[in-house]
């Protein structure tokens, strides 16, 4: 099994060497390559599902080897071991990321079709793939972050992929750097752990704080490496306060959204919350309930007001993350968990739609030769039922799943969900979040259906402008169709109304909190119990919240009874502030970007400046200091030399008048002196 | 272990065959500018088989630092020797040269820069002949800093270094090379006067008894230096924690901190590496600036460590300004060779935050961190090379969607940046990991501070990359090659060093591995 | 008085050959000293060695009796003429180059 596990790691990766190498060169650019490696990938790891739940449901299976030894393991130093690890959750997260992955490779050939880096597009798919496997199947926290990271880079890759615009280059920047900031969380929190365990190992970290011995002795050391690391999660699960790249990243391709941005790379937060879960102390898990509380709901009144149909289903992504990172966060582990499963094949199949639909537009737009109209925009749509049926009853399963009606996959975990957040507002008296989350439940029914009739239904604004409008190839819609029957109920449970009794309650199971007794979230067995009771009404009143959802949609956009620019008005700043997306890119940018951009002003002013205006200036003190010296040199020390010279010289100019040349001069001097010392020597 | 050749030690062979190459070169007529190429290129090609037979035979498993047993190849004969100078005493001076596992991978990273270096200054033009002289020269002078295990030796290495240099830069640099040239060398020479100083106080301080007559002998041997027994008692330098050690530690560290270079010392950096031509910058960045993280170990700490334990929180926080100070400014430049050399700053600021953890972890990361931010620089100056060669300009806003122009080039710098930004799988990131695995043990506080540097440093990078990589290709820039084969040459071994390092570091750092931890042990368990 | 002077003279003793060669001497000098005519000077230092001759001789005749002082005079006397033979000669080269033997015009050693 582990040989299989490494095998599904690597194929992807041998996709990307060959199509990055040698991807032009293959007959169709090499999709059929990178497209039959994911089929492959994709049995293997249904397979590995199949086996490991059937056979072995209990055991965890591992491998690792030593990557690299640091002084020596005997006295002090620490070998950094790499590996990979085979549970339950690994393999319900493979099976996730292969099937998303091999669909929107099918999906994509199609999509993709007349673009001019088609190859180099499916090495990039390969890459993602490679290092979403590498994050599911990893036992230690540094592959982790490498994969983790690696997935960023792929994303950053794929959001710039048409990096011939500047937004999506723009996007693609903002995308890796929002993450990087989450990520130098996750990395101080990975450093904490380490420090104090010398391993990266989950296993070995585990056990140890299970012992009790905690980094730095400290409770709060603890929690804070628990929220640390969920930083990282909440950059790559586009989380509050972080969530802000999400919306942008729909630059990228529409597959690419929906493989990445909505089913596994995001949802890949949650699953580091669930592989994290059994040291997060009750006091990060709060933190960590209340952020995806925010997001959710911040996320959800964004997308009331959006018109491009990616942007949307972006916000609506968030909001549904900012349920399963909240479900996590209260202790509902297997509904969070189910969610992110669920929520990958609905949320895919939305993406995939809305990329049929945005690429039929696109060709009719461009039959036309028609340009300026927005494709995505969802006010140039209206009517697209009759010509895109299949699209059509597709969109609408996901639809119904994500605003969770029952018989859907999206009502099982939702509705999980919701009375676990009931559970945990009973148990310990956050209200907040369930109210937070049945409101975000009825906004998401609303805005679903808003984005759905306004699509598909109606008629649409300028009729000539479609005339052209197919629908798209099979290998479009033959994703669309498997992914509208992973969203019906009976994958996941047999009881439409109940997920619990299902075969994935029994495989995921909410594994024990190993921090120390004080700082353990209330138990399984009794949130397990408090769920129970408060399930029913959970699920009357989730119906009920959607069913009002949806009504209101209808009502609004269906029969128009209701004019939607009029609530809008009513509701002016409110709504400003939602179609403004709350500000918050504004507002990173004034605080952030511009904030960053002046430091780095006036450190350079600084630097070039002061420092190296000390420098200069300590050279230019020398010179002048030289040119003094100089002078001094020229005239004190030089005109005393020139002094004894001139001396000289003035002494000469005067005893050369001696010098007549004349004979009897020099002889009378003789006489003369020898008269002198005669007279001194008398 | 002995490798001789025609009975001379492979040390002395990797040391001098430059200088053999640069009396080649002068005698080959001036105008004959292939064949002076071709000489250049073979010795060192040269050098880095040498370099090859030294990694597949060094012993992985001995510690060196501190005793001669520990080092490998080593050579020593005496060099100068003068008996009885009045007041002075005997004076000896050795040619020592050895190396251990602090030095092998430097070694290791000296030849191939070289080499890389040496192809890519085909494009020089102007008075080849000197140009490539004075080139060998200076790969001679950086090989023996890393060889050189007398203190007189070193110290004559690391001043033979600084003119070529000088030349280097200040004819054939850019229009203000003659500025830089001279800021250059007077910054560097300051510091070589502080060593010089350190060295003579260290001369009389170490005395050892010759073997013979058991008189006491001043001696340069910095392997005598490391031993506090050798100190002569009631010398400038003797004892621990004192005044004068202090001041020594600090002189030599300004020295170091020069050449590293590290805030607030930093500022020849950007001027030397705008001017100098691509090679030189090749060098400049690749092999000199581990100079000084190389002079700290192999001096600063083991000769002095308890100047070092009391120090380390004071390096510590400069490797923090810097890491942060240079992405801040990397970011605000618009000049492609300014950018990288403020992201040197910000990556040998990672060097010193790692080694002034003085745990093994750090310091192995900070070691590593010299040799991949050399081969990782070398990447990135020859890629600024490239488009500076085609069209003369360096302004990152001169360019725009290279990627549809030079899709090899591209792929070649996304690899060298991304190695720089520290994307796991390749090798900056290894070296950061435990740079800061090290610091953060040491000093959290700052460790968490520098982790913010990682940030700054993917907004540096991208923005890059998009200005200059991405986007339409503007006109004037559709006419541009894409790699010739000679430049693909200069980068491959490059990249591929880079992945390879970054999957799996295991073979460069159990070079180090005893070495580095063994000096730990020297620093932070004192010996008295 | 005057005829203590004549009877002085009378009878010739030392000083008298000492006071004879003395004015010799200042006559030598003194034409050595004031003519402009090298032949002048010439007989001018003729005068001076034979104003030396006459006290070699004088204070050999009153002194122990010994050769000593005619033998230093009779040598004088040789190189008086000697000296009279070369100073002739440069004198004849003066005049052939400068056309005058007046000492005063000769004065190339002027500073």
């Amino acid at each position: 099994m582990l040989q299989l596990s490494l095998l599904i790691l690597l194929i992807p990766f041998a996709g990307f060497l060959i199509l990055i190498f040698f991807g032009k060169r293959l007959p169709r650019q090499g999709d059929w390559l990178g497209t039959s490696f994911l089929g492959i990938t994709l049995l293997m790891s249904v397979f590995l599902l199949i086996s490991k739940i059937a056979s072995i449901p209990g055991d965890t299976l591992s491998y690792s080897f030593s990557w690299v030894i640091i002084g020596n393991p005997d006295a002090g130093g620490f070998s950094v071991d790499l590996g990979v690890m085979i549970d339950n959750l690994t393999v319900v997260m493979l099976v996730v990321v292969m099937l998303v992955s091999f669909l929107v490779h099918l999906f994509s050939i199609g999509y993709m079709k007349d673009d001019p880096r088609y190859s180099r597009y499916f090495s990039y798919l390969g890459l993602f793939t490679f290092s979403m496997t590498g994050i599911v199947l990893t036992d230690n926290l540094l592959m982790m972050y490498i994969f983790w990271e690696l997935v960023g880079i792929s994303s950053y890759l794929l959001i710039g992929f048409w990096y011939e615009k500047k937004s999506a280059s723009n996007a693609a920047n903002k995308a890796f750097i929002v993450n990087r900031i989450g990520d130098a969380g996750m990395f101080i929190g990975i450093m904490i752990l380490f420090i104090h365990f010398s391993t990266f190992s989950f296993d070995a970290i585990f056990s140890g704080i299970q012992a009790g011995d905690l980094p730095f002795q400290s409770t709060a050391w603890l929690t804070a490496a628990g929220i640390l690391i969920f930083c990282g999660a909440v950059g790559k699960s586009a989380q509050f306060p972080l969530h802000v790249w999400l919306p942008d990243a729909m630059e990228g391709p529409t597959p690419v959204s929906a493989l990445i941005h909505a089913a596994t790379m995001v949802a890949a937060g949650g699953y580091l919350i669930a592989r994290m879960f059994p040291i997060l102390t009750a006091e990060a898990l709060l933190v960590i309930a209340y952020i995806g509380a925010i997001t959710a709901l911040i996320a959800a009144t964004i997308a009331l007001t959006q018109h491009d149909i990616k942007k949307i289903l972006a916000y609506s992504t968030i909001s549904q993350l900012g349920y399963m990172v909240m479900a996590l966060g209260v202790g509902a582990f297997t509904a969070g968990f189910m969610h992110l499963v669920t929520h990958a094949a609905f949320k895919a199949g939305l993406f995939l739609g809305a990329g049929s639909v945005i690429f039929a537009m696109h060709h009719a737009l461009h039959q036309k030769h028609d340009h300026k109209t927005d494709a995505q925009d969802l006010r140039n749509m209206g009517g697209l039922k009759s010509r895109m049926p299949l699209t059509y009853w597709t969109f609408l399963i996901f639809t119904l799943a994500i605003s969770g009606v029952p018989l859907t996959s999206g009502f099982l975990s939702k509705d999980e969900i919701l009375a676990g957040t009931l559970a945990f507002s009973s148990l310990n008296g956050h209200y907040l979040l369930p109210v937070i989350g049945f409101v975000v439940a009825g906004l998401t029914a609303f805005y679903m259906f808003r984005l759905f009739i306004l699509t598909f239904h109606g008629k649409h604004a300028d009729e000539s402008r479609v005339s052209d409008l197919k629908e798209s190839p099979f290998t479009m819609t033959i994703p669309l169709m498997i992914l509208a029957g992973l969203s019906t109920f009976v994958f996941y449970s047999f009881n439409p109304f109940a997920a619990s009794g299902g075969w994935f309650f029994s495989a995921i199971e909410r594994p024990l909190s190993l921090v120390p007794e004080a700082l353990q979230p209330a138990s399984a067995e009794v949130f397990a119990q408090a769920v129970s009771a408060l399930h029913t009404p959970a699920l009357i009143l989730s119906i009920i919240i959607a069913g009002a959802g949806i009504f209101g949609a209808v009502w609004v956009y269906q029969w128009k009874k209701t004019s939607a620019v009029q609530i809008s008005e009513k509701f002016g700043a409110l709504y400003r502030g939602s179609f403004n997306k709350w500000y918050f890119d504004e507002m990173y940018q004034a605080v952030f970007i511009n904030g960053t951009f002046i430091i780095t002003k006036v450190l350079r002013w600084f630097d070039e400046t002061i420092v190296d205006g000390i420098v200069n200036g300590a050279a230019y003190v020398f010179e002048r200091f030289s040119v003094v010296n100089r002078w001094f040199d020229e005239h004190i020390i030089d005109g005393l030399v020139n002094l004894t010279a001139l001396g000289t010289g003035v002494l000469g100019k005067v005893l050369r008048k001696l010098q007549t040349g004349k004979i009897q001069h020099y002889l009378a001097f003789v006489v003369l002196g020898m008269l002198v010392f005669y007279f001194i020597i008398i | 272990m002995e490798l001789q050749f025609l009975g001379i030690g492979i040390l002395t062979w990797i040391l001098f065959l430059p200088v053999a190459g640069m009396i080649l070169i002068l005698l080959i007529p001036g105008e004959r500018i292939q064949a002076i190429r071709i000489t250049a290129t073979a010795i060192t090609g040269l050098q880095v088989i040498l370099a090859a037979v030294i990694f597949r035979h060094f012993d992985r498993g001995i510690e060196g630092i501190n005793s001669i047993e520990g080092f490998q190849f080593v050579e020593q004969f005496s060099w100068i020797t003068v008996e009885a100078v009045p007041w002075f005493g005997r004076i000896e001076i050795f040619y020592f040269l050895g190396i251990d596992g602090l030095s092998v991978l430097m070694i290791m990273l000296t030849a191939l820069i070289g080499l890389i270096g040496a192809i890519s200054s085909w494009t020089i033009t102007k008075q080849v002949k000197g140009y490539f002289a004075l080139y060998m020269l200076l790969i001679t002078g950086m090989m023996g800093v890393f060889l050189a295990l007398d203190f007189f030796l070193f110290f004559i290495f690391w001043e033979v270094m600084l003119l070529p240099m000088y030349f280097l830069i200040g004819i054939w640099g850019g229009p203000r090379r003659e500025y830089a040239a001279i800021k250059f060398f007077l910054y560097t020479f300051v510091g070589g006067i502080l060593m010089m100083l350190v060295m003579l106080a260290l001369y009389f301080s170490v005395a050892v008894p010759d073997p013979v007559t058991g008189e006491l002998v001043h001696t340069f041997n910095l392997l005598h230096m490391m031993n506090p027994a050798y100190y002569v008692e009631g010398s400038l330098l003797a004892g621990v924690d004192t005044t004068w050690r202090y001041v020594a530690w600090m002189a030599l560290f300004i020295n170091f901190a020069i050449k590293i270079p590290l805030f607030p010392f930093h500022t020849w950096l950007p001027d030397a590496h705008v001017e100098a031509p691509t090679p030189i910058s090749v060098i400049l960045a690749g092999v000199l600036l581990k100079l000084g993280t190389y002079g700290l170990l192999r001096i600063s700490f083991p000769i002095f460590p308890d100047g070092t334990m009391y120090f380390m929180i004071f390096m510590a926080v400069l490797g923090m300004i810097s890491i942060i100070y240079g992405a801040f400014c990397a970011l605000a430049q618009d000049d492609f060779k300014k950018l990288i050399a403020y992201s040197s700053i910000s990556h040998m600021g990672i060097v010193v935050l790692g080694i002034a953890a003085l745990n093994t972890q750090g310091m192995v990361g900070g070691v590593l961190q010299m040799f991949n931010h050399g081969i990782i620089t070398a990447v990135l100056f020859l890629m600024v090379g490239v488009v500076y060669d085609r069209t003369g300009k360096r302004g990152l806003n001169d360019f725009g969607g290279l990627a549809n122009q030079m899709p090899k080039y591209t792929g070649i710098a996304m690899v060298g940046m991304f190695a720089a930004l520290g994307l796991p799988g390749l090798n900056g990131f290894v070296s950061e990991l435990f740079s800061f695995l090290g610091a953060f043990e040491a000093y959290r506080w700052i460790a968490i501070v520098s982790v913010f540097g990682i940030i700054i440093t993917a907004g540096y990078i991208l923005w890059t990359l998009q200005r200059v990589f991405l986007g339409k290709t503007p006109e004037h820039l559709t006419n541009l090659k894409d790699l010739t084969t000679r430049e693909l040459v200069c980068f491959i071994p490059l990249v591929i060093l880079i992945i390879l390092l970054g999957v799996y570091p295991s073979p460069a750092i159990e070079l180090m591995n005893t070495s580095l931890s063994y000096l730990v042990q020297v620093v932070t368990v004192p010996a008295y | 008085m005057e005829n203590s002077f004549l009877q002085w003279l009378a009878q010739p003793e030392l000083t008298h050959y000492l006071m004879l060669g003395a004015m010799l001497f200042c006559i030598g000098i003194t034409l050595v000293l004031t003519r402009r005519n090298v032949i002048m000077v010439l007989m001018g230092i003729e005068l001076i060695l034979n104003s030396a001759n006459i006290n070699f001789i004088a204070f050999s005749r009153y002194s122990v009796i010994t050769l000593d002082g005619h033998l230093t005079a009779l040598f004088l006397i040789i190189l008086a003429a000697a000296e009279a033979a070369v100073a002739l000669a440069i004198v004849l080269n003066i005049y052939n180059r400068f056309k005058t033997i007046d000492i005063d015009e000769i004065s190339l050693l002027k500073g």
